[in-house]
């Protein structure tokens, strides 16, 4: 570094005057055809860049993230499963070796020599020579690793029925429906054998389904009530043409308040 | 113009060595796809940093509408997916590209593995590379319970249950996580957010940065 009186600054800064020429570190040791970054190279980079990038939009245009319904603490029989990247672990863990008793072999000491080892490859193969053949040990130690992540993750992901799971766990919008129990149609809703099998809040029951989160109109719901529909039998509204209506007028008016 | 723009700045704040590092230097043969392409392996760290570009960019959008708390946090994503206009790409690509920068890491970890680009002077940039490593696979870890459905859930109360049997320290850590020694819940999520967005960028930044200025301070290790 240059030092000493007789060096020249911008004003009183620290910056020098003397401008120095842009060199670029040198390559020519490195045999053959270097080339310029800017703007050569990146824009070949940017290139290859577009054309990754396009194929990642494809992906995600053709498969939308996944989404299960929301948590629910009390969903029974709910088998854990972590994203794929930790389903290496998540087998190794499950091997009698490695749990239970054995549980600090296989969730610290084992992954622990096997990161660590990796945190501190250029200490344990110090050797300078690079090639593979010059180094076997690393190099088999990494394939051994490698396999055996590949196998665990298979393993693992083998017995999972994917498809299956996505059935089971569609996300559900919990609707939240206000039941206007002063509406003239919820006495009438009462009054009849509705509430029975429809139950309080027309939530649904063993013998019927939910009132909520339906698209029938109002003439459909006074039909299905004198007429019946699927397993409901006919005849269950008795009634005037007026409590009719009310009572239809009702069950619609719920359903547009949970929309 | 430009010229002038440049060497107005450059006479007040000495650019040109910055300049250099980013842009004005050679690219060797031995990396170049164009003249060898098998030297394709050398692009799994640039493609590692564009999809955390992509991760970074997605998930300031995703907080636009994420709310991290076990009421909303759902009914958040669900509408983002539903409702919004291009939300479930914005959401796709953030939970694809989390997927596709472990793919990405894993071969740019073999590339310098078999090629031994490790050895000396590089030691010191492999240890921030498995750092780094392990930081991503942090962020995926806290990232997956914050959409906070049923897998999200369970999979965290599995992740809490292993981290409560590691001798001495588990009670600890898993209250450090969780924020309760025995639920999993609002304080969980909150704590799982604030990890996810802040603590983890924060400490990839700055090792990325670290990373970087060393590949530019070594060059990129010699052919074969
Ligand atoms: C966010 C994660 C990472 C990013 C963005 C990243 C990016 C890069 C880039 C752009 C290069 C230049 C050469 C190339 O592209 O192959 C590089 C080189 C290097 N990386 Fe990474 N990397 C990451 C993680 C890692 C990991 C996990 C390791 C190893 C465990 C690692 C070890 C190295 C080493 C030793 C070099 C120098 C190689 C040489 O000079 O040939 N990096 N990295």
């Amino acid at each position: 570094m240059h030092k000493g009186k007789g060096m020249k600054f911008v004003g009183d800064s620290r910056i020098t005057a003397e401008r120095k020429p842009n060199i670029p570190k040198d390559y020519s040791e490195y045999p053959g055809r270097t080339e310029a970054f800017w703007p050569n190279f990146l824009l070949k980079e940017w290139l290859v860049g577009a054309v990754f990038l396009v194929g990642f939009l494809c992906l995600t245009a053709a498969h939308p993230a996944p989404l299960e319904g929301i948590a629910d603490p009390t969903t029974a029989g709910y088998i854990p499963l972590p994203d794929w990247y930790f389903l290496f672990l998540y087998q190794f863990l499950k091997y009698e070796f490695a749990s239970g008793p054995y549980f600090v072999i296989g969730a610290i000491i084992a992954p622990g020599l096997a990161f660590g080892g990796l945190l501190l490859a250029p200490f344990l193969d110090n050797r300078p020579g690079r090639k593979v053949s010059q180094r076997p040990i690393a190099v088999s130690l990494m394939l051994l690793g490698m396999a055996s992540v590949f196998w665990l993750t298979y393993e693992a992901a083998e017995h999972v029925d994917w498809e299956q799971r996505a059935e089971e766990n569609t996300p559900e919008l919990p609707t939240e429906v206000e039941i206007d129990e002063d509406h003239p149609g919820y006495e009438v809703y009462q009054n009849n054998s509705c509430i029975q099998c429809h139950g309080e809040s027309l939530e649904g029951g063993a013998a019927a389904p939910p009132l909520t989160d339906i698209d029938h109109t109002v003439d459909e719901i006074k039909d299905i009530a004198q007429n019946g529909i699927g397993d409901m039998p006919p005849g269950q509204f008795e009634g005037t043409d007026e409590e009719l209506q009310q009572l239809a007028e009702f069950i619609v008016e719920v359903n547009e308040s949970g929309e | 113009m430009l010229q002038k723009l440049y060497d107005w700045v450059d006479e007040r704040v000495d650019i040109t060595p910055l300049w250099r590092d980013i842009a004005d230097h050679e690219v060797p043969e031995h990396v170049n796809p164009a003249h060898h392409f098998s030297a394709f392996v050398y692009c799994f760290g640039g493609l590692t940093f564009f999809v955390t570009v992509i991760q970074i960019l997605s998930g300031m959008f995703l907080t636009m509408y994420y709310v991290p708390d076990i009421e909303n946090a759902w009914r958040s994503v669900y509408y983002l997916q539903t409702e919004v206009a291009h939300g479930q790409i914005v959401r796709g690509m953030h939970h694809w590209g989390a997927s596709v920068v472990i793919v990405m890491l894993f071969l740019h970890t073999l590339r310098v593995f078999f090629q031994g680009a490790y050895k000396k002077p590089r030691e010191l940039n492999w240890m921030v590379g498995v750092l780094l490593f392990f930081i991503m696979l942090g962020l995926g870890l806290t990232g997956y319970l914050l959409p906070w459905d049923n897998k999200a859930y369970f999979a965290t109360q599995v992740t809490l249950e292993i981290a409560e049997k590691v001798p001495f320290i588990g009670e600890a850590t898993k209250t450090l996580m969780a924020g309760d020694p025995n639920i999993v819940g609002a304080q969980t999520l909150t704590r799982f957010f604030a990890i996810h967005v802040f603590f983890l960028p924060a400490a990839l930044f700055a090792l990325m940065a670290v990373h970087f200025i060393l590949i530019r301070k070594q060059g990129i290790s010699g052919p074969l």
